[in-house]
């Protein structure tokens, strides 16, 4: 065993910006990250073999991006990097990583959990079949690989991301039938208040939406999405919406992405075994922390859309801040100010987030609830919303974690990270507190790991 | 390029167009590619479901759904979304996914 270090895990704007500034005090983190290259979802990187300039790839967001690629670029030599990393094992003060095909051991003294977010997911009849896909899905498409997830494509669900991912289509020249928001106009109108203190982001909003509307791209509010429907290729065909007005309507597109907002991923500090209470804020079990971003286990700090939802600017202050507090806690006690202001600025921006989430893009917990019985939930398992019903009935639970002891709900091997959010709401049924379904706990490996690994030779999955 | 696939390439400037076979069959894809853009640039779908025959062509594109599981022609199995594709590469998807361990 090596001597321990510090640790951050994820490379998107939370990791980097902590490697930044553990290394402009003198420390050499190690850095783990899934991705090939740095900049997580947000700020993606192609493969140097397709790259194209920050304009084509981040929009508005290119001077962000590119500085904060430069930074990371430039403390290269200064710390120990390991992208496409898979860490499958927490426990105690080591992980376990994959590594070059190859399990490694490392152990730490100090962690920055930046591990980022994926789309929320509502099942909806034909949300399986090929076409079908998350709005980050579409968006990785066309920015790491160039190409849209259809030749026509519809989005729908709701959220920043919805206007963000049609915008980005449409002027890649991708044709986009239609943009279909589950939220209310009004709700925008509530929330209008708070999204004023947004500035920036409520702009580039107002903008990506008078840009659609401009090019008479069909934008609908309060509609309802009701099947996704294939055509004979057993592909994506269209979607079938019902509108606010109450109206069935279909549009023909060979892709649709669609999403609910984003959700933490916990997995690894679920395995660390970090304190975890059930957000309302964010509708998800969240590790707790202090006010600072320590984590209930000494040594251990989060940062980035990993800990809550904040958004990416938010990321970057939640990354810095968590590298300062660790400092701090290292004996640089005169960071005690600048992290006081970092904690000060990302208070003020939580209105503005609440109103964007959880008001003008509410999470439609209704249409979660009441998915139809035979949708599928969990789409590793093929298991449907009425084997889950079923299964509360005859047990009597609501508790998730007898409900995948008893269905392999979650059980796949996306270990619930795609259907969890739905489960959740499927089980609650008519209970009104979403936390009475227990937390889902996740096991080790938290991805598929070959055997080959640990043996040499054989390839099977664990 | 056909019009045959799930995805659409966007006009980028000029890339390395490399070959792989899939499936046995060889198709022109381009330097950078995923396994997941070079087959779904060619048809719409990725796998066959294991426990259906449903088709499947992934879903989250970042490592997350574990939905995108083929094979290289030594058996080796890999996640087709964050798997970088190689010049001259077999990529097995038939049965991609059905001796799930
Ligand atoms: S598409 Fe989700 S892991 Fe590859």
């Amino acid at each position: 065993m090596v001597e321990a270090r510090i640790v951050i895990i994820g490379a998107g704007p939370a990791g980097m910006k902590a490697a930044l500034s553990l290394v402009e005090a003198g420390h050499r983190p190690v850095v783990i990250d899934e991705a090939q290259r740095s900049g997580g979802q947000v700020y993606r990187r192609p493969s140097p073999a397709a790259e194209r300039s920050p304009r084509a790839l981040y929009g508005f967001e290119a001077a962000r991006a590119q500085r904060l690629h430069q930074g990371f670029d430039a403390i290269a030599d200064f710390i120990d990097y390991y992208p496409e990393t898979l860490i499958w094992n927490a426990e105690g003060r080591t992980l376990d990583l994959l590594y070059n095909g190859q399990n490694q051991r490392i152990a730490w003294s100090h962690l920055i959990l930046a591990t980022g977010a994926m789309d929320r997911i509502i099942p909806v009849s034909g949300w399986t079949l090929p076409g079908a896909y998350t709005l980050g899905a579409a968006q990785i498409a066309l920015k790491a690989q160039a190409v849209g997830i259809g030749q026509s494509v519809v989005f729908f669900g709701t959220g920043p991301l919805l206007y963000l991912v049609a915008y980005q289509y449409a002027k890649a020249g991708i044709t986009v039938k239609a943009v279909l928001d589950v939220s209310a106009f009004r709700q925008s109108v509530v929330a209008l208040p708070q999204l004023l203190t947004g500035g920036r982001t409520f702009a580039k909003g107002l903008f990506f939406l008078a840009w659609l509307r401009a090019r008479r791209i069909p934008v609908l509010r309060g509609i309802t999405p009701v099947e996704i429907v294939a055509g004979t290729d057993q592909a994506v065909a269209g979607i079938t919406i019902r509108t606010a007005g109450g109206k069935l309507r279909h549009f023909d597109c060979s892709g649709v992405g669609f999403g609910y907002g984003l959700r933490s991923e916990t997995q690894i500090a679920d395995l660390l075994e970090l304190e975890f209470a059930f957000e309302h804020n964010h509708r998800q079990w969240l590790p707790v922390s202090d006010d600072n971003g320590r984590a209930s286990t000494c040594g251990v700090y989060l940062a980035g859309d990993g800990a809550g939802i904040l958004g990416a600017d938010a990321a970057e202050l939640t990354g810095r801040r968590a590298a300062l507090v660790l400092r701090f806690d290292l004996g640089e006690t005169e960071l005690a100010a600048e992290i006081d202001t970092l904690s000060a600025r990302l208070n003020a921006m939580r209105p503005f987030r609440h109103a964007l989430d959880h008001v003008a893009f509410a999470f439609p917990e209704r249409l979660a609830r009441n998915v139809p019985d035979d949708v599928i939930i969990c789409r590793c398992e093929g298991l449907r919303a009425a084997n889950i019903r079923q299964m509360a009935r005859d047990t009597e639970e609501i508790d998730l974690n007898r409900i995948k002891a008893f269905t392999r709900l979650g059980m796949g091997r996306c270990q619930g990270r795609v259907c969890v959010a739905a489960a959740t709401a499927v089980l609650a049924g008519a209970a009104t507190d979403m936390s009475s379904t227990g937390r889902y706990r996740c096991q080790a490996p938290v991805k598929p790991v070959p055997l080959r690994a640990f043996l040499g030779g054989c390839d099977e999955q664990v | 390029m056909t019009s045959a696939g799930q995805f659409h390439r966007i006009p980028v400037s000029e890339r390395r167009e490399i070959t792989c076979r899939v499936d046995g069959k060889p198709i022109s894809v381009f330097e950078g590619d995923t396994v997941l853009t070079a087959v779904l640039t060619f048809r719409r779908d990725l796998r066959e479901f294991e426990f259906s025959s449903d088709l499947r062509s992934g879903f989250c594109l970042m490592g997350a759904c574990q939905d995108c599981w083929v094979r290289k022609s030594n058996g080796e199995r890999i996640r087709a979304c964050s798997t970088l594709v190689a010049d001259g590469q077999e990529i097995v998807t038939q049965h991609g996914g059905k001796t799930d361990g």
